[in-house]
């Protein structure tokens, strides 16, 4: 058993802006924590919320969805579509008992490796907080209610 | 619209023409002054020179007072030095929450108590321009001030310095004009109209403030201004008291009237010069105002200077 | 399902992965894995014997999936997709790791580092068993070109295009080309007259057989993609038949009507209600102004046509409305001055002799409206002392942050201007710092000193007339803190020309809108790469040039406005253009027609068919973001390249350690 959780997120990191931040921050040999995955999409606005559901499913404890900031991302304003579908998508999360804090989003452009790497220490630090995601336990769908019974 | 109203101690005797024609014009346009309960002396622009932390409290206990109105949260200055005071106060009191607890520990020796941000401190000028609004006014004037030409003077403490959301442009600001001008009065537009007056250096070097009062009072007479309109009791004394005295130093012969832009709105009202004031002023007033005139001047079209001049830019007229 | 065979190669990239990630291992690891059929670490996967190992094991062992763990793919993707290429394998087949710039840069925890890798490696296999072998779409391209915008930079672009011998439509507002640098007189540093270098050009535009000058008119709508843009320009009504004017001038001499002229002239000369902007206007026919034309607002005159000898006049004449194909566009639309109204204790508009620069460019432009004699407002007197104000609108956090390029260059053009033809006046430059460049600019400053300019150092606080002195009185008073001697100074003279900045059209929002581009916060057009692409924009195929793009010079508008034309000669040479294939797909089987997609493209780029009930993605003008594809209830949109069997597949390995451990972790609670 491990002496201290270590949480993983599943980051789906946009071509222009995010990835090019992540790529940065390790150029710049900023040091960060290795908690986030990162998954490449070309924009934000690629995030079908069934991702951020596949991913807690598969064990995530945390997803970062990170885009260019608003007004400049290259495809327009998929970065618009991203934060709306988000915003919607942790209110339903918050209904099946996984806390809003495991959903985030995060502005980083091309130039700003040190924001990226800032946002993942952040982010990695609430979860070790929060600790690993129980969402089967925080509310019971699964288990049928017995029929009332005839008398 | 109730307002909290801090008069400051010109208004009491001085200025004392500002506060009767200031309180004549609030009925017609609905605006309910409120005093401040048991306010003091802001300090004017002495007290900061000499010692910050009591100069800070001074101000502090006069933000603390106007709090306690439960029926508005704008605390309204019509002297430019009270205005600029209580505003500086209350922003580098939320800038510095240093300051702000320092400040509170001093009220606090008076059961008093002053959160930074709670009031919005407002000029009289800004009232009216902002407030009450050009189209408002201009409904009420029964007796347009046609043929009078005004030279509006702002002085330096109302604009200046910008702390953020100032209702005016620094440099060059434009609202007492265009109430001047909703008031039916020949506007001059004169450069100097934000420039100082000298404020409180009569009293410690007579010869910088008498040269900056001689300037104004040039530059308005160049632009054949018949009287100027002033917002703070400071400039108007200085340019009014002391216009005798500039005269005799300079070999000059001003002779302009200075008056408050809340007596000339008065006379627009309709109201009577008695309520407003008038006769307290060195320069006398009333001789002036048989300039105004029953019908608006004719447009004079803007004449080229010959034939071979250029053509001169054209400037938006602005509403 | 065929039984894919991945091939794996963990890069050491020297030390810089493998002194952190523990590559062995993580290549022995994923030999275990499912799918994988070889799995290697090596030393330097991008070196030619690196790619070859791929190429070898491609032909031997017959693989058919290619991951490489390295760098980031923005760097080496290229590479190994042409590795995969060489080896008779679709290049989308691979896909790469990032586990240097995400992993062992990022880290010096090597547990933590190497667990990390293998998750992405993991994720990697599992995503590219699910890649599909993708083409890059051809597109044809139109060979003829719209050049929006007939200035210095409008007409190079146009000219290289049509001198490589492809058609052009050069468009233009105004009724000539010319622009801004037709109202100039000289040009700095040279000081050559600017009509004198720009008229040969513009009459080379006029004259060659590929350009198709449409002036007076302007871009309507735009639709389409590039190599096939649908233009459709509105060419407004001359009231002059172009066919038949000989551009005699007769009409413009007998004209009653004269009226200031806001535009050519700056607001400092006149014209007629029919006009030529300038004599050397290009093309040569007048412009009839109904807005002061006494015909058109009383019904009466009709003078020009009276006299006119060839019966060029049509009152009646309506606009054209023409639509165009073209395959690129070209923007070179060019900037608006600052308005120095907006300083007003500048004052302008209240202070006669107060100038801007552009009046004061036509001032002494040797045909401007004093025929290049400085005086003053009323057209007489000359100064004694001229004050040239630097940055105005310019480097300044109330108006515009950014430095407008080239005004310190003509406010010392003014200078020496005013020395040349006032010798004994006094000029005085009231600059921040001296920003002199170019080619022979620094040198151009140094003969300025030399001439005697007073160059005083300090932003002018105000400019007024309000004396304080006798030597005051009459003059314009310039105020400024003499930074260099720490001083305020209070400096009367004559004459004030404002240096004002040069600002994007006010317009400018609207036309990117209608072409597709972005505005940046300055309202300029917004390039591909600040750096390495200056004209080529985030559209393809629509390029900018010129001040439009940012202020700048004649020499740099030059050269953008001919990279640009390369650029499309380039796209026009290929004759075809290869486009990434990641794009969007709607399988119209399973599309229900809810149209929720059309309206989420940023490019138009989804149609709904009414009559089969489905909505079809445009290819070309697809760019591939997705958005889409996350957003069809249906999921009958596909994302070439990024599909969801791909980035489901990719989520699963990724999170190769976690899985079932949720289970684990509940039961333990």
């Amino acid at each position: 058993m491990n002496t201290r959780y270590e949480p993983v997120i599943v980051g789906f990191l946009c071509n222009w802006c995010s990835y090019r931040a992540a790529d940065l921050a390790g150029m710049a040999r900023i040091k960060y924590a290795p908690n986030m995955r990162a998954i490449r999409v070309m924009c934000s606005g690629r995030v079908d919320p069934q991702f951020v559901l596949k991913a807690f499913r598969e064990g995530a404890d945390g997803v970062m969805i990170a885009g260019c900031h608003p007004g400049a991302c290259h495809y327009v304003e998929g970065n618009i579509k991203a934060l709306r579908r988000v915003t919607l998508l942790r209110a339903l999360l918050k209904q099946w008992g996984i806390e809003p804090e495991r959903t985030r989003i995060v502005w980083a452009s091309a130039s700003e490796g040190s924001v990226l790497a800032d946002a993942v220490n952040h982010m990695t630090e609430q979860l070790c907080a929060l600790g690993p995601l129980k969402w089967k336990q925080n509310q019971c769908i699964g288990q049928p209610r017995p029929l009332p019974v005839e008398v | 619209m109730k307002y909290g109203y801090y008069p400051g101690c010109s208004l009491e005797k001085n200025a004392s023409a500002y506060h009767e024609s200031a309180m004549a014009v609030c009925a017609p346009l609905d605006i309910q002054l409120q005093e401040v309960d048991d306010w003091n002396c802001c300090g004017a622009t002495e007290y900061f020179s000499i010692d910050l932390l009591p100069a800070f409290a001074l101000v502090g206990r006069n933000l603390a007072q106007a709090a306690r109105n439960k029926q508005s949260n704008q605390l309204v200055a019509p002297c430019s030095a009270c205005f600029l005071n209580l505003k500086k106060t209350d922003r580098y009191m939320a800038d510095s929450p240093a300051l702000a607890e320092k400040v509170n520990q001093c009220l606090a020796a008076g059961d008093l108590a002053y959160e930074p941000g709670s009031l919005r401190i407002r000029h009289l000028l800004e009232i009216m321009v902002d407030d009450i609004g050009f189209k408002t006014i201009g409904e009420k004037v029964t007796r347009p001030l046609f043929g009078l030409r005004v030279a509006p003077y702002y002085g330096c403490m109302t604009v200046r310095p910008d702390l953020g959301k100032s209702f005016d442009n620094p440099e060059y600001p434009q609202g007492l004009d265009k109430l001047m001008k909703t008031l039916g009065a020949e506007v001059i537009d004169f450069p100097l109209k934000a420039h100082c007056c000298g404020g409180h250096m009569t009293q410690i070097s007579e010869e910088v403030a008498m040269e900056l009062i001689r300037r104004l009072l040039k530059n308005a007479a160049e632009n054949n201004a018949d009287i100027m309109a002033t917002l703070c009791p400071m400039c108007q004394l200085n340019m009014d008291a002391y216009q005798e005295a500039v005269n005799k130093r300079f070999g000059t012969d001003y002779h302009i009237p200075i008056l408050y832009f809340t007596q000339l709105m008065g006379l627009a009202l309709g109201l009577p010069t008695t309520k407003l004031g008038f006769g307290k002023e060195f320069i006398k007033a009333e001789p002036i105002l048989k300039k105004i005139r029953k019908e608006a001047p004719r447009k004079r079209r803007k004449k080229r200077l010959s034939k071979q001049a250029l053509p001169v830019p054209s400037m938006a007229e602005e509403d | 399902m065929v039984r894919e065979k991945v091939g794996v190669y963990i890069c050491h990239c020297g030390t810089n992965i493998a002194s952190t990630v523990d590559v062995h291992e993580v290549a022995a690891w994923c030999g275990h894995q499912d799918h994988v059929a070889v799995s290697r670490d090596y030393k330097f996967m991008c070196s030619s014997l690196g790619q070859d190992l791929i190429v070898a094991d491609v032909e031997e062992r017959g693989l058919t999936r290619i991951v490489v763990a390295s760098c980031s793919p923005h760097m080496h993707e290229k590479t190994f997709r042409g590795a995969c290429l060489r080896a008779g394998m679709n290049p989308y087949y691979l896909e790469m790791a990032n586990i240097r710039e995400h992993i062992s840069w990022a880290t010096n925890d090597k547990a933590a580092a190497t667990q990390k890798a293998k998750a992405l490696v993991k994720a990697a296999v599992e995503r590219v068993v699910h890649h599909q072998a993708l083409e890059p779409i051809p597109v044809k391209i139109e060979p003829a070109t719209l050049v929006v915008g007939g200035g210095i930079a409008g007409i190079s672009a146009a000219l290289e295009l049509a001198e490589a011998g492809y058609p052009v439509y050069l468009v233009e507002r105004e009724p000539s080309i010319g622009g801004h640098m037709a109202q100039l007189d000289k040009t700095f540093p040279t000081l050559d007259c600017s009509a004198c270098i720009l008229t040969p050009k513009m009459v080379d535009v006029a004259q060659h057989t590929n350009i198709t000058l449409l002036t007076y008119s302007e871009v309507e709508q735009v639709s389409g993609h590039i190599g096939n843009f649908q233009v459709t320009v509105r060419k407004k009504a001359r009231h002059v038949i172009e066919d038949n004017c000989t551009g005699c001038g007769i009409c413009e001499e007998k004209c009653p009507i004269k009226v200031v002229d806001p535009v050519f002239e700056a607001g400092l000369g006149r014209r007629k209600a029919i006009y030529r902007p300038f004599p050397q206007a290009v093309p040569k026919f007048p412009v009839i102004d109904v807005d002061h034309c006494t015909y058109f607002l009383k019904g009466k005159c009709k003078l020009c046509e009276k006299v006119c000898l060839a019966n060029s006049i049509d009152f009646k004449q309506k606009d054209e409305v023409l639509d165009l194909k073209v395959g690129n566009i070209i923007l070179a639309t060019g900037f608006d001055l600052f308005d120095v109204g907006r300083i007003p204790h500048y004052g302008y508009g209240r202070l006669a002799n107060v100038f801007t620069s552009l009046e004061f460019e036509r001032m002494v432009n040797a045909a401007g409206p004093t025929q290049g004699t400085i005086v003053l407002r009323d057209g007489i007197t000359a100064p004694k002392s001229v004050a040239i104000v630097h940055c105005v609108g310019s480097r300044d956090k109330k108006y515009n942050e950014y430095c407008s390029n080239v005004c310190c260059m003509y406010s010392m053009k003014f200078a020496h201007l005013v020395h040349e033809r006032i010798p004994r006046a006094e000029v005085y430059n009231f600059y921040i710092d001296i920003r002199a460049s170019g080619k022979g600019y620094e040198l151009f400053y140094h003969r300025l000193l030399r001439e005697g300019t007073h160059f005083i150092r300090g932003r002018v606080s105000e400019v007024t007339d309000a004396a304080r002195l006798p030597a005051e009185e009459g003059k314009l008073i310039v105020q400024v803190e003499d930074t260099l001697i720490g001083a305020q100074r209070r400096i009367p003279v004559d004459m004030v020309i404002l240096s004002a900045g040069l600002e994007a059209r006010c317009d400018s929002q609207e036309v990117a809108q209608r072409f597709g581009l972005g505005c940046d916060f300055d309202g300029f057009f917004v390039e591909r790469h600040p750096k390495l692409d200056p004209v080529a924009t985030m559209t393809e195929g629509i390029f900018v040039a010129g001040a439009c793009q940012g202020p700048k010079d004649v020499p740099t508008s030059v050269a953008q406005g001919a990279a640009a034309a390369a650029r499309v000669i380039g796209s026009i040479c290929r004759g075809t253009l290869m486009l990434e294939p990641v794009k969007a797909r709607i399988h119209s089987e399973l599309c229900s027609g809810c149209k929720i997609c059309n309206n989420l493209c940023p490019y138009q780029a989804i149609e709904y068919h009414s009559e089969t009930k489905v909505s079809e993605v445009a290819t070309a003008l697809c760019q591939g973001c997705g958005t889409c594809v996350a957003a069809c209830p249906s999921a009958a949109i596909q994302g070439a390249h990024f599909t969801n069997d791909q980035v489901m597949a990719e989520i699963e390995g990724i999170l190769w350690d976690k899985k079932g451990k949720e289970e684990e972790a509940a039961v333990m609670a």
